[in-house]
């Protein structure tokens, strides 16, 4: 029963003997010029200002937690969509029915001033 | 005598049928209208959320009555409403109803008054509901859900005060915890029969009888007890009670303590006897264990307590206990005891939280047992109310608590746990001391406040009434409500 899992054995052999090798043999024969910019972390092109480690405004939780919650909606309509034509009517039904409970979650996080940056 | 089968006079057994969930509909909708009209009045005008959700609660409750005797099936048998969800569903109705009774009048006083706790009152009972009338480990896990996560933000709702954030957070904590528990037990169950429908995990089991000796089923079984002990508080899973208990808003603390534990034990009760019967032997002596530790925990631990809310969080642990003896008997004399002790440990303790409300003040809870000293002679009626509430927690006739722990204790007897039932009697007399203790200061000593800062609102007066009504009237002629207990397990 175990043998059906043997490729993926051969698989995650292979990918870490092909990392280890590549970082070897990178750092044995490949050319060495380093200079301050390229030592930077992040090297994208713009320099650090300050430190990462800053407080952040509590908005930003609250938006990623609705961005989270009305994605899923989303989510869930991609299904729905592919076999609506077999759920037929109902199926319309119980979506709207999916919707309205979360338009009521919208009004109320609009009306409480969460989607307000000011 | 087979309890909690499948009713016979079903009707429409499968596909979608509303009929099988209509309270948890109705009172749905009425959740999501009360989130609404919260955001669009102004904050002297939340006290009407109050009165519409117990309007709501009210008309979810005449739709559980009209359901009795008339068992509906439905979502592939993914929901079974039977006589057993309706009792429970409607000892749940009736704790948020007191709840909500009490809850208008502390908000005031301690400045938290947001309308939002009404919603998620009523949120956390249709929870409750999913739970008792589920029966699939993944509807019950999903009523599971809606009232725990309900449950988190009631628990820290007053944010101002230190003590109920860290109520909240404790509880959330160690909350997540135990559901990973019951989670885990739930796949181990549906790793070892291939299903998670209750009546199918019990068929399956009785066809392959060579499962029994499946670590993986015992495993699952364990943790799913593991799981629903920490919902009930049943000792050692009960190092939460007392923090969580404490520091919650006392109207919350009163909700907490009653509806999701009978929520806890109605699942706990459904998977167990339904599912499970096959191992009764093994969890039988489980629950014997854990009701003896349970209790004597309990009690013990509360005979310490200065502070009032911390001694009934112990007590609601004992009380646990005695429910436990009644689970443990197997029989239908002490389960149809677990459904009347339940319904009437919800007016006994909300009750009896209601006075700790009226006793407290803005800023100055007066949670000590000695801030009673006088109650009872400077406010004669609180103090008789307090009386029959705390007689009723102790068990001394002619209270529900009394004739509660008669029948479980009874039924312990009759299935031949003679020693299970003298500890639980034993226990009982030993939490006479705490109850009597409170009394003591009430009567026997001066009083060193005036208790001129009381003012009972017409809805707390409305709430001592029914529950006083809810204890003396079970307790004298307790024929009807055993009658529907015991209908709601032998349909």
């Amino acid at each position: 029963m175990l043998g059906a899992y043997l490729p993926i054995i051969f698989l995650v052999v292979i990918a870490a003997v092909f990392g280890f090798a590549s970082l070897c043999f990178s750092s044995l024969i490949g050319q060495k010029k380093p200079s301050e910019v390229k030592l930077a972390p992040y090297e994208c092109g713009c320099e650090p200002v300050g430190s990462a480690r800053e407080r952040f405004s509590v908005k930003f939780y609250i938006i990623a937690m609705l961005f989270i919650l009305f994605d899923i909606e989303a989510v869930f309509l991609y299904p729905w969509a592919i076999i609506y034509k077999k759920l037929g009517m109902f199926g319309v039904m119980e979506m709207a029915v999916f919707i309205v409970i979360l338009f009521v979650g919208y009004i109320y996080v609009w009306k409480k001033g969460a989607l307000e940056w000011e | 005598m087979d309890m909690l089968q499948f009713p016979a006079n079903i009707a429409a057994a499968a596909g979608v049928n509303f009929a099988a969930i209509m309270p948890e509909v109705i009172l749905s909708v009425i959740a999501m209208a009360l989130l609404l009209v919260n955001v669009f009045i102004n904050s002297e005008q939340k006290a009407y959320l109050g009165y519409l959700s117990l309007i709501g609660i009210v008309v979810t409750f005449f739709s559980v009555v009209s359901g009795w005797g008339a068992p509906q099936s439905g979502f592939n048998n993914s929901v079974l409403q039977d006589n057993f969800s309706l009792f429970f569903k409607g000892t749940f109705l009736v704790s948020a109803f007191l709840t909500i009774l009490i809850t208008d009048q502390y908000l005031k006083r301690e400045e938290c008054n947001w309308g939002e706790i009404y919603p998620l009152i009523l949120f956390a009972t249709v929870g409750m509901m999913l739970m008792a009338s589920g029966t699939d480990l993944m509807t019950i896990f999903l009523g599971l859900e809606v009232l725990s996560v309900s449950l988190y933000v009631l628990a820290g709702f007053n944010r101002a005060n230190l003590k109920s954030n860290e109520a909240g957070l404790k509880y959330f904590l160690l909350g997540a915890f135990s559901t990973g528990f019951l989670l885990y037990g739930m796949a181990l169950i549906y790793g070892s029969t291939g299903t998670t429908r209750v009546a199918a995990i019990a068929s399956y089991i009785s066809q392959n009888g060579m499962v029994l000796s499946n670590p993986m089923l015992v495993a699952g079984m364990l943790l799913m007890a593991v799981g629903f002990s920490f919902k009930i508080a049943a000792a050692p899973f009960h190092m939460w009670t007392p923090d969580v208990y404490e520091g919650a808003p006392t109207p919350m603390t009163a909700f907490m303590s009653v509806g999701p534990k009978a929520a806890g034990f109605a699942a706990f009760l459904r998977v167990f006897i339904v599912a499970l019967p096959a191992m009764k032997a093994d969890w039988s002596e489980l629950l014997w264990v854990l009701a003896v530790l349970t209790m004597t925990v309990g009690n013990i631990t509360a005979l310490k307590q200065t502070n009032i809310k911390r001694m009934l969080a112990y007590s609601s642990i004992a009380h646990a206990g005695y429910v436990l003896v009644g689970f443990t008997a197997g029989n239908a004399v002490g389960t149809a005891g677990v459904l009347f002790y339940m319904l009437s440990y919800a007016f006994m303790n909300i009750g009896a939280f209601a006075i700790i409300v009226l006793v407290g003040r803005k800023g100055e809870e007066n949670n000590n047992v000695s801030d009673y000293a006088g109650f009872g002679f400077k406010h004669p009626v609180l103090g008789m109310c307090m009386s029959i509430f705390l007689f009723s927690l102790a068990g001394i006739p002619p209270a529900a608590g009394f004739i509660g722990k008669f029948y479980l204790f009874s039924g312990a007897i009759q299935a031949g746990y003679v020693w299970l039932a003298i500890i639980g009697v034993l226990n009982s007399a030993a939490s006479v001391y705490y109850y009597l203790r409170v009394m003591v200061f009430m009567y026997m000593k001066d009083p060193t406040e005036e208790f001129d800062w009381l003012a009972v609102s017409p809805s707390l007066a409305l709430c001592l009434l029914l529950s006083v009504a809810g204890v003396l009237i079970p307790g004298i002629v307790p024929g009807t409500l055993l009658d529907l207990a015991q209908k709601a397990i032998l349909m």
